[in-house]
């Protein structure tokens, strides 16, 4: 417990590099996502073989990725844009399903309203679909933030420093502190996260809060009915 | 007016869903389109504001045709309603009131101030106006709609089972709501259903089809009820089984004489006289009384 007290710097440097490295592929695997997941639900013959090529991606070995990426984008073995690019695929295989699904989600009936009342292809997809899709996006993205920040710690291997440092460093070592520490803190980031994107979506999504009918109905067949 | 010249439409998959199709709908009258299901009516419906193409024929909007309008700027210029209210559910039920104003560019605080004001129209408290879709009743949510299709004034309403979710009570006072708003608003309606009483209490003229597109008989209410075409359409609108057959029963010492149907069953009074605007003499209206 020493070795924590003593290094809590440490710890606390490599948990906000840690949270550096996890946002950029977060973010990026979503934007990336959506136009890849809106093709797959638009055109649904190519959409098998979308979404079949696009998860094979999540199969390739890190480590294999960050000895191919160098040589493919050209920037040298340490460079932490390795990393980023690797955990980028690796949120964008995640999430092209997720927002597949969640555009196929959207209820046909509000889709031809909307159509109905004038919104243009373009307009409904951003003002209507897309809102609409939320929630279930809103579930795999928060999949693919957890995965993003427990891969960030493989970096280490190609030197890009994370709380993967605390692992590496502390089993060659044998202070097994410094492991737990390591694991500790990637999770209460992990959550840290989840727990924000949870808060976002409550913010952007306000619909979804409500206590609609058919869940007020349902409440009394729970057993007590009291006036 | 809307008119269709020699409308068909057959699918990609073959389904001829409309075939031949020709009927002059009068500006500012109540036209209802009833029919069982799948004979045509929502592609009818859906040919005037371009939802689908005809693949034969016409469809013109007092003199132009609509294949020649943009789209997007027809739809907006005609309300629509649709059968489950098809409200938007991220929106409250005020914005999702002011959408079509705010698309075409109507500032968002004016278009809210109007949406309340159609709220008061349609019979909504206007607190419902922050709520979100989800938490109204089905018949606020319809009402909701109608409002939402007034919005952006337009000429032209069309209404697709509109009411068809709701329980017969709520229904009914909806189809009144509608003829009140009718008389006042003196809007083009174009209105589906296969509803034949719903029909005869919105219609200023029914158009009845049968299967695959084909008219069986078109008129008003009265002429349909009191000369059916044919077999078909007597026992669609149930003057085969005698269940429009009123008759008149005078009581001593009572001037006004009782109506009653066909099995002496009271039904109503007879006043001495009888308005002649759509839903007003309810079931008693272009019965075959004698
Ligand atoms: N997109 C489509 N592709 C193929 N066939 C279709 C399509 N839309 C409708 N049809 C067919 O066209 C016919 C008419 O359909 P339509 O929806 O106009 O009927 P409707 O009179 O509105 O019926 P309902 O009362 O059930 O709503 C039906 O046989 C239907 O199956
Ligand atoms: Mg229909």
């Amino acid at each position: 417990m020493t070795w924590v007290w003593d290094n809590l710097d440490l710890i606390g440097r490599l948990s906000l590099e840690h949270v550096r490295l996890s946002v950029p592929p977060i973010v990026l695997g979503l934007l990336i996502a959506v136009p890849i997941g809106w093709l797959a639900h638009r055109y649904r013959r190519a959409r098998p073989a979308i979404l079949t090529v696009i998860g094979l991606l999540y199969t390739i070995p890190s480590l294999a990725l960050f000895v191919i990426l160098p040589a493919v984008l050209g920037v040298g073995f340490l460079s932490e844009v390795n990393v980023t690019v690797a955990l980028t695929i690796y949120a964008v295989a995640i999430l092209v399903r997720s927002v597949a699904d969640a555009l196929g989600s959207v209820d046909a009936e509000v889709r031809q309203a909307a159509t109905a009342i004038g919104y243009s292809g373009w307009s409904r997809f951003w003002v209507v679909e897309l809102p609409l899709a939320g929630p279930v996006v809103l579930a795999g993205l928060r999949v693919a933030a957890v995965s993003t920040v427990s891969l960030v710690t493989v970096g280490i291997f190609v030197g890009v420093e994370s709380l993967g440092y605390l692992f590496i460093n502390g089993l060659q070592r044998r202070i097994l502190a410094e492991v737990a520490s390591g694991l500790v803190m990637t999770v209460v980031i992990a959550l840290v996260i989840d727990l924000l994107l949870v808060l976002l979506g409550r913010a952007l999504m306000p619909w979804t809060r409500v206590d609609s009918r058919r869940s007020r109905r349902r409440r009394p067949a729970a057993g007590v009915v009291s006036r | 007016m809307i008119e269709f010249r020699s409308v068909s439409k057959q699918f990609p998959d073959g389904t001829v869903a409309v075939d031949d199709f020709s009927h002059v709908l009068p500006t500012g009258k109540a036209t209802v389109l009833v029919g069982s299901s799948g004979s045509g009516k929502t592609t009818l419906l859906r040919m005037i504001n371009r939802m689908v193409e005809p693949t034969g024929g016409q469809v013109l909007i007092d003199g132009t045709d609509v294949a020649k309008l943009d789209r997007v700027r027809l739809r907006r210029s005609i309300g629509y309603v649709l059968q489950a209210a098809g409200l938007l559910p991220h929106r409250r039920v005020i914005d999702n009131v002011a959408t079509v104003p705010v698309l075409n560019g109507v500032r968002k605080a004016e278009a809210r101030e109007r949406a309340y004001e159609l709220l008061d129209k349609v019979g909504l408290d206007r607190a419902l106006g922050e709520r979100y879709p989800s938490q109204l009743s089905g018949g606020q949510q319809q009402r909701v709609g109608v409002a939402r299709a007034l919005a952006a004034d337009p000429e032209i309403l069309l209404m697709d089972e509109p009411f068809g979710a709701v329980d017969p009570i709520v229904r009914a006072d909806l189809q009144l709501e509608l003829n009140r708003l009718q008389r006042e608003l003196g809007k083009t309606i174009v209105f589906v259903t296969h509803d034949i009483d719903e029909a005869f209490t919105v219609a200023d003229q029914v158009v009845i089809f049968r299967k695959g597109g084909v008219v069986a008989q078109a008129g008003t209410p009265a002429e349909i009820l009191a000369h059916p075409a044919d077999d078909f359409v007597a026992s669609f609108v149930g003057a085969d089984a005698g269940r429009r057959s009123l008759q008149l029963q005078h009581r001593p010492g009572d001037d006004r004489p009782l109506v009653v149907d066909r099995d002496g069953r009271p039904i109503g009074v007879l006043e001495s006289t009888v308005e002649a605007a759509p839903g007003a003499g309810a079931s008693a209206q272009g019965g075959t009384a004698t």
